[in-house]
């Protein structure tokens, strides 16, 4: 943009001015051009002109990536497994997200507490849910932040199953999760749990839930976004009002429905 | 290398030039140590092995939001005072391409070491179209970063599907920015002369008369044609 008339940047030289016009040997840039073609701001602007055309592509990509991205998850879906699908974003599928200091695992004799305002507090072992009454879902794992897996399999037990094993006392309006890494917590209300057929799984994408993804035992909040199915799942406690998550304390809504609203569900 | 019509000026013949001024080093070197911020908190929050290792998902994700928005501070700050008259007229270099540019475009991308001058008798200026590209890339790439970036952390006012279009815009440019980067480093390796004249700022004159036979030119008009052997 600017021209720049001042002179020398030389690091050892005072001085400017220079009687060496005839330096001879023509400059050169001759073909054609009696001045010189290269002045620091001739030329084509192509550099503004390349910020401007990526800057375009980013918008595009912003508002209708969500499509290519779908896209591509089907033909990396094909290549499920292989190293390519590992490799490129958005082709393993799972954000493995943990809030502690790597995926934590569950403590010797891991047993899944109900307790709080019940009338019977239940501590059941992995296979003592599997005896339970199982409900299997198909769903969209949908991450608040925007990545999103395809049919997601659980099977479990649905949590408006268990509270009633326990015995809701009066009063209680809500669950509250806690994780056994220490830190993650969650929250829904007993009408959310219905309304989005929440369950407490043991299974998820046809095996055990391993222990990056939560395992032993996880939450499934189909219709929610992903933060609401708390990982690595060690105690639902029955309360008479919703505390906050985790991550409903660092700004995510308490109320997770992707759609906005809960699904109309009619029997 | 003729010499004639050297003016009674003491200016030793080989002096070196100022390549990167003390500002212009300073925001390349303030930018590349928040860029090596991102990267490594970006890891941690993507990649599973990486997540596996570091966990603490909140602090890492505050540390990256931070250093993501401290990325463009140090080159704002660099051209907005007097004393970035060097990097805003590096800027407009980067900014025009010159006939000599397009021919070294055309000539897809000359031996190492072949004098530039040589290609149809057209000098290169201080910066090469391979250096021109890169640095429009950082730019645009940078500000595509820095929007999406933002979009995944104050998501609440956007549709699902500008999160997903956001997500998906980010990590693959994150990826693309990577490998820019990383062969910036590789060139930087590979080139020491050059990879000090970003320590210490100057660069011989024979580099200039070999690489950026242009730059020369408009910094001693005439007065050291920087011509290649045997041209």
């Amino acid at each position: 943009m600017e021209e720049r008339p001042e002179g020398d940047r030389a690091v050892g030289g005072g001085s400017g001015a220079s009687g060496g016009d005839g330096a001879s040997g023509g400059d050169g840039a001759s073909g054609g051009d009696s001045r010189p073609v290269a002045g620091p701001s001739r030329g084509l602007p192509v550099g503004r002109r390349t910020v401007l055309g990526i800057v375009g592509a980013g918008a595009l990509g912003i508002v209708f990536g969500a499509h290519v991205q779908s896209g591509l998850t089907r033909v990396l879906d094909a290549l499920h497994g292989s190293t390519i699908a590992d490799l490129v974003p958005g082709g393993g599928g799972f954000v493995l997200y943990t809030v502690t200091g790597g995926y934590p695992a569950p403590p010797a004799g891991f047993r899944l507490t109900v307790d709080g305002m019940v009338a019977r507090p239940l501590h059941l072992a992995v296979p003592d849910l599997e005896a339970l009454p199982a409900t299997r879902l198909t769903a969209d794992f949908q991450c608040v932040t925007g990545w999103r897996v395809d049919n997601v399999h659980w099977v479990g037990v649905r949590l408006t199953d268990l509270a009633d094993r326990a015995g809701v006392l009066p009063g209680a309006t809500a669950f509250h999760f806690r994780s056994f890494d220490g830190v993650y917590t969650e929250s829904l209300t007993i009408d959310q749990a219905r309304e989005s057929g929440a369950i407490v799984a043991y299974s998820m994408l046809g095996a055990p839930v391993t222990r990056e993804h939560g395992g032993p035992v996880r939450l499934a909040v189909p219709t929610m976004y992903g933060y609401k199915s708390i990982k690595w799942l060690s105690t639902i406690s029955l309360v008479d009002r919703v505390q906050p998550g985790y991550w409903e304390v660092n700004g995510y809504p308490i109320d997770a429905w992707i759609d906005g609203r809960p699904p109309d569900v009619h029997p | 290398m003729s010499r004639v019509g050297v003016p009674t000026a003491p200016t030793r013949p080989d002096a070196p030039l100022v390549r990167f001024d003390r500002v212009e080093r300073t925001v390349h070197w303030a930018t590349a140590a928040l860029f090596g911020i991102v990267v490594v908190t970006g890891a941690a929050l993507f990649s599973t092995p990486v997540v596996a290792l570091v966990g603490r998902r909140s602090l890492v994700e505050q540390v990256h939001v931070a250093a993501g928005l401290a990325l463009p501070v140090p080159l704002l700050v660099g051209v907005a005072g007097q004393w970035g008259r060097g990097l805003r007229s590096d800027i407009g270099r980067f900014n025009r391409w010159s006939p000599a540019d397009r021919d070294w475009f055309r000539s897809a991308f000359p031996a190492r070491g072949r004098c530039l001058r040589a290609h149809e008798g057209r000098p290169i200026g201080k910066f090469n179209p391979g250096q021109k590209l890169n640095a429009a890339f950082v730019a645009g790439a940078g500000l595509v970063m820095l929007v999406s970036g933002c979009i995944l952390r104050w998501f609440r006012p956007f549709p699902l599907s500008w999160r997903e279009g956001a997500t998906f815009v980010h990590n693959w440019l994150a990826v693309a920015f990577v490998l820019v980067v990383a062969g910036h480093v590789v060139m930087a390796l590979t080139h020491p002369e050059e990879r000090r004249s970003m320590v210490r700022g100057d660069i011989s004159r024979a580099w200039a008369r070999r690489r950026a036979p242009a730059w020369l030119d408009e910094e001693h008009p005439g007065r050291d044609p920087g011509r290649c052997r045997g041209s």
